[in-house]
């Protein structure tokens, strides 16, 4: 009990959110609609509030970050690009004087908004199975929520069903998974949990524990084999909320898969050949369970994407594959002791979410402005000749196109370097060959975006309605950032605080210094020159 | 002290930078953004020729003019700048070219003026970065970067194709380079050390069994044999080639192609020493192959533009096939081959383009007999023809000549090489003749419908042309000034490479080199001199 209430104590950054939340759900009862319209800055300052707690948490461990500080400051300023986004969902009464839900600006979508970002901050935090459930679930409850409200059509309505229904399955596998890990260790804590696995091993029963736990978050990142609801989820709401799903539960989930994974890796330190320092990688059938949904997920999504010609199912499925890249980097996470940032997988991931949530949303932010007959318009051909009627947004599509691609100046390509070189570090050359394949194939499907803005004739079925003065600003700042962290303008503290946080906190703190000596000792890896 | 330092990111950031600046230039005057952009341009020029001043030749294997600017540290990332003998005159290729196209393509381009120089200001950038990087990773980032501005250069500003071309171009390269990618950082980790630069990664051979080395290797030339293009992955470069505007396939002729080559040179060989020692023969076979195989294609080209695309695959497998040779002849005659290559090359290009400005076709068999009625253009068209196909006294003899030699007498290729590849310079000879009788001489025929457009060289086409006669003709009766400056960089690849000690061990008698007996009583005796005077001294 004293344990959770000192747990309690960190969670300044959460609590601001959950107020925000609630005074989200107040004004949005007001009568007038001024009042409502206030309901997004309430979120804007919720989390700045937020993020200047998560720093002042920061200064007082003397500026050491650790996973949860990372991720929460990831997603308050993540979620101050997306709450710009979020501003876009209408909230004028319909013309026609029907009442119509949707053109009404509610506080509780804003409030779902919030709570959906507490998860995920909650996940960062996780030291516990059942926390970590919880994190989870408030992470998704609210997205399900959020899709069918953000938009008054059957689509929606669709979507949020099926997300749901889905969704529910998977936490059922991986809440039955926890239970296995449960049962195989006995605890719920993760020291604990480190601690048993120390003892015992790499048990069979924890690695059906783990197999469940990664194929259920794997939902959370649209991998394989949960992937398949992707597309028609991201199609069916509105473009932010779809942007909102690109992002938050795929980071809940890869933040969660680091966090279990690190419990067993420390349990299975050794000595890497080539560098001959300790490192600890995952445990073989992990790895190859790893292996296998990386590449199918990949190129699943990659070839599926290819078959498109809608924008937003396109993106849809690219990120899919980006979820594949983020695994391939997963692979890649053993840091050894005093290694370069370079080998540890597990800031790589969290490097590539910055990234790929970059590109993303800006992305979705331009596919936002067209629209056809009041409707979203998202086929290929409406994006056609955009270069010649707004060369702005052609140039932010563009430049997302090129960072999801990975290619130079843009950060994705560095967030590539940085993933393919811990996975290679771990000798995972192969896998490494089969994702710089799939970001060849990539480059097809985001190359038809890119030409339909600048090769096109122009296009008269769709039209370029700004609804809210934040997007092109969003959208520039995202794609700015991008360019900015490609270059190297804070980007190399952003990868080592990423390191930071993933080495710190995670795996090597409470090793075992005996087990370490005791394996130094063993003949295999003694100094030769002593026999 | 200061500017040394500065010259190099100079280089690259100032193309850079007037190219992001053309977008907010006032005024939709198109005259004021192209003389713009050809200042800039200009400029560039004048910085290049810095060069020349700043480095130290004496040493022309050793990286001067050195600069660091950090970047990503945490991943072992630096943009750090460095030029050697044989990039500074790519670089200068490189810049002296730019200015030529930017002049040549001020009536060509009609429509979205401020992009097209914009794309090819960045383009200019990117390619002199290429050059100058000394950080594997700057290599790729600039080497990867320069698809981009080519992808809209073709993909807006091209022929009725130019979609198609543009993707492809894209794709192929792309789809190489990515494995270029998995192999660099698989060099890195097999050299145990996250660091991109040149110099740590030039030990990673020391850490590295020959498979590994191999497998490097392939790698690297998955991404570099693409954009050479060599032989059999060379599909993408005749669409491309023929549906970009005349300023796009100058610039691919002329430098993009080197930068397949350059790479080589400068990281597969050097970096995988054994690996390069074991694929030689191969490549040596495919260089050849292609250089049949592409000039028997020239040979029955229709469209003027697609044969010179297509003499473009056969010369560059001669470029592949001398470097391969591994000794100094042959790597020395590679890089000449390029800079020649890009002179007389890009030259038939923006003649090619002059004449479809005018007429509007580019089929033989409409456009006949120009001598008569357009005779500047029709004397620069012979000349550079010549240039091309390697007459002696002009450039393109001194690169095809020291190519040959050096597969002749290479340890690793031999005597057959050379000798098919030599039947590659009859075809050579034989295709480009046949389009030049047919075009310049002959009946005049000249489109319908044109007759009116038959008008000769105008004085801005001809200040385009002219300074490219003259490097021609210079680089042709005396290339001592670059050759001289070549032979250390390509002695230290060879040591690297272990080859000088192969041919030592071979035993066999030195080959003298008859000269008169192999090459006609034209050529200038400065030429007879430089050439003997390089066949003995590699041996």
């Amino acid at each position: 009990m004293n344990q959770t209430l000192i747990k309690l104590s960190e969670l300044g950054p959460e609590m601001a959110m959950l107020v925000g939340a609630c005074l989200c759900l107040v004004v949005g009862l007001h009568r007038s609609a001024e009042i409502r319209k206030l309901a997004p800055s309430l979120v804007a300052m919720a989390l700045i509030v937020a993020g200047l707690l998560t720093a002042l948490e920061v200064v007082d461990a003397s500026g050491v970050w650790t996973m949860a500080t990372f991720v929460k400051m990831m997603v308050c300023g993540i979620g101050m690009l997306l709450v710009m986004f979020m501003s876009t969902v209408p909230d004028a009464v319909s013309p026609t004087g029907k009442f119509n839900p949707s053109r009404v600006m509610r506080g509780e979508f804003f409030a779902f908004f919030l709570f959906s970002l507490t998860g995920v901050m909650l996940c960062g935090g996780a030291n516990d199975l059942v926390w970590l459930f919880l994190a989870l679930e408030l992470t998704s409850l609210p997205t399900y929520v959020m899709i069918v409200i953000s938009r008054d059509t059957d689509e929606a309505s669709e979507s949020g069903i099926k997300y749901f229904f889905l969704g529910a399955v998977a936490a059922a596998v991986f809440l039955y998974g926890f239970t296995m890990i449960y049962g195989a260790t006995g605890m719920t804590n993760f020291d604990e949990i480190r601690q048993a696995i120390a003892v015992t091993g790499v048990t069979p029963l924890l690695t059906l524990g783990l197999v469940l736990s990664i194929v259920g978050i794997g939902f959370k990142i649209a991998a394989f084999p949960m992937h398949f609801y992707a597309a028609d989820v991201y199609q069916g709401a509105m473009t932010p909320v779809t942007a909102f799903l690109a992002f938050v539960p795929k980071t809940a989930g890869f933040v969660s898969l680091i966090a279990l994974l690190s419990l067993v890796t420390q349990g299975n330190i050794v000595i890497d050949p080539v560098t001959q320092q300790l490192t600890s990688p995952l445990p073989p059938m992990i790895a190859s369970l790893l292996w296998v949904m990386a590449a199918l997920t990949m190129t699943l999504g990659n070839v599926l994407g290819l078959m498109q010609t809608n924008v937003k199912r396109i993106l849809a499925y690219s990120s899919i594959s980006h979820s594949g890249y983020m695994l391939v980097g997963l692979l890649g996470m053993s840091a050894g002791i005093g290694s370069t940032a370079i080998g540890n997988g597990a800031a790589a991931v969290l490097f590539y979410l910055v990234a790929y949530a970059l590109g993303n949303l800006a992305a979705f932010a331009v596919l936002s402005c067209l629209q056809r007959n009041g409707e979203e318009a998202t086929e290929l051909d409406a994006l056609s000749g955009l270069a010649k009627r707004h060369p702005g947004l052609a140039a932010i599509m563009l430049l997302s196109c090129l960072s999801l691609v990975g290619l130079p100046p843009m950060v994705g390509f560095i967030g590539k370097v940085y993933l393919f070189g811990s996975a290679v570090q771990q000798g995972f050359a192969g896998l490494v060959i089969v994702a710089v394949v799939n970001s060849a194939i990539s480059a097809v499907y985001y190359l038809r975006i890119v030409s339909s803005c600048y090769f096109g004739e122009k296009s008269e079925r769709s039209q370029i309605v700004l609804s809210s003065p934040y997007v092109i600003p969003l959208a520039s700042i995202a794609v700015g950032v991008a360019i900015l962290l490609g270059m190297g303008f804070g980007g190399n503290s952003l990868a080592v605080t990423a390191n930071q946080a993933t080495t710190d906190s995670t795996l090597f703190e409470q090793v075992d210094v005996q087990l370490i000596e005791q394996l130094l000792r063993t003949p295999a890896i003694a100094d030769p020159a002593i026999h | 002290m200061g500017l040394d330092i500065a010259l190099l990111p100079l280089l690259v950031i100032f193309p850079l930078l007037s190219g992001l600046m053309l977008p907010f230039l006032g005024g939709d005057d198109p005259q004021r953004i192209k003389s713009f952009a050809l200042i800039s341009s200009l400029f560039t020029f004048v910085f290049s020729l810095g060069l020349l001043v700043g480095y130290d030749f004496s040493n022309s294997a050793e990286m001067g003019l050195v600069t660091d600017v950090s970047w990503f540290e945490s991943l072992g990332l630096t943009f750090s700048f460095g030029v050697d003998a044989i990039s500074i005159w790519l670089v200068l290729l490189t810049t002296l070219l730019m200015p030529l196209v930017i002049l040549g393509s001020f009536s060509a381009i009609k429509f979205r003026i401020r992009e097209f120089f914009f794309w090819l200001l960045l383009l200019e950038a990117a390619m002199i970065g290429v050059f100058v990087a000394t950080d594997i990773l700057f290599f790729y980032i600039c080497f990867e970067f320069t698809l981009i501005p080519m992808y809209f250069l073709i993909g807006i500003y091209g022929s009725s194709q130019r979609l198609k071309a543009a993707k492809m171009l894209f794709l192929y390269t792309f789809t190489g380079s990515m494995l270029t990618f998995a192999g660099i950082l698989y060099m890195a980790w097999c050299n145990g050390s996250w660091d991109f630069s040149f110099e740590a990664l030039s030990h990673a051979h020391e850490n590295m069994t020959t498979n590994q080395q191999v497998l490097a290797m392939l790698a690297m030339l998955a991404g570099f044999a693409v954009k050479v293009p060599l032989f059999p992955v060379h599909t993408w470069l005749p669409l491309a080639h023929t549906e970009a505007p005349t300023a796009g396939s100058v610039v691919l002729a002329g430098v993009l192609l080197k930068l397949g080559t350059y790479a080589l040179i400068r990281l597969a060989i050097p970096m995988l020493p054994d690996a390069a020692l074991v694929v030689a023969p191969y490549m040596g076979i495919l260089a050849v192959v292609g250089v049949i195989y592409a000039a028997l294609i020239c040979w029955v080209q229709k469209d003027i533009k697609k044969l010179v695309a297509y003499s473009s695959v056969s010369h560059l497998g001669f470029c592949v096939l001398g470097m391969f040779a591994l000794n100094v002849q042959g790597l020395s005659g590679s890089v000449m081959y390029m800079i020649n290559h890009g002179l007389s090359t890009g030259a038939l290009f923006l003649l090619i383009g002059m004449i479809y400005e005018r007429f509007h076709t580019r089929e033989m068999s409409q456009i006949q007999g120009l001598g008569r009625v357009m005779p500047i253009w029709a004397t620069f068209m012979v000349f550079f023809a010549m240039a091309s196909v390697g007459l002696p006294g002009l450039n393109g003899f001194v690169g095809e000549f020291l190519t040959l030699f050096g597969a002749f007498q290479s340890a690793v290729l031999g005597p057959a090489y050379a000798a098919v590849a030599g039947l590659g310079l009859i075809f050579g000879a034989i295709y480009i003749l046949h389009m030049v009788g047919k075009v310049v001489w002959g009946p005049v025929k000249i489109p319908q419908g044109h007759e009116n457009d038959a008008k000769d060289l105008t004085g801005r086409e001809i200040t385009v042309l002219l300074p490219l006669a003259i490097l021609c003709l210079w680089l042709g009766v005396y290339p001592m000034p670059i050759l001289r400056t070549l032979d250390q960089p390509a002695q230290a690849i060879m040591e690297r490479v272990g080859t000088d000690l192969l041919e030592e061990n071979q035993a066999k008698p030195p080959v003298r080199y008859d000269y008169h007996s192999h090459v006609r009583a034209e050529i200038s005796s400065d030429a007879t001199l430089t050439l003997k005077t390089l066949s003995e001294g590699g041996r």
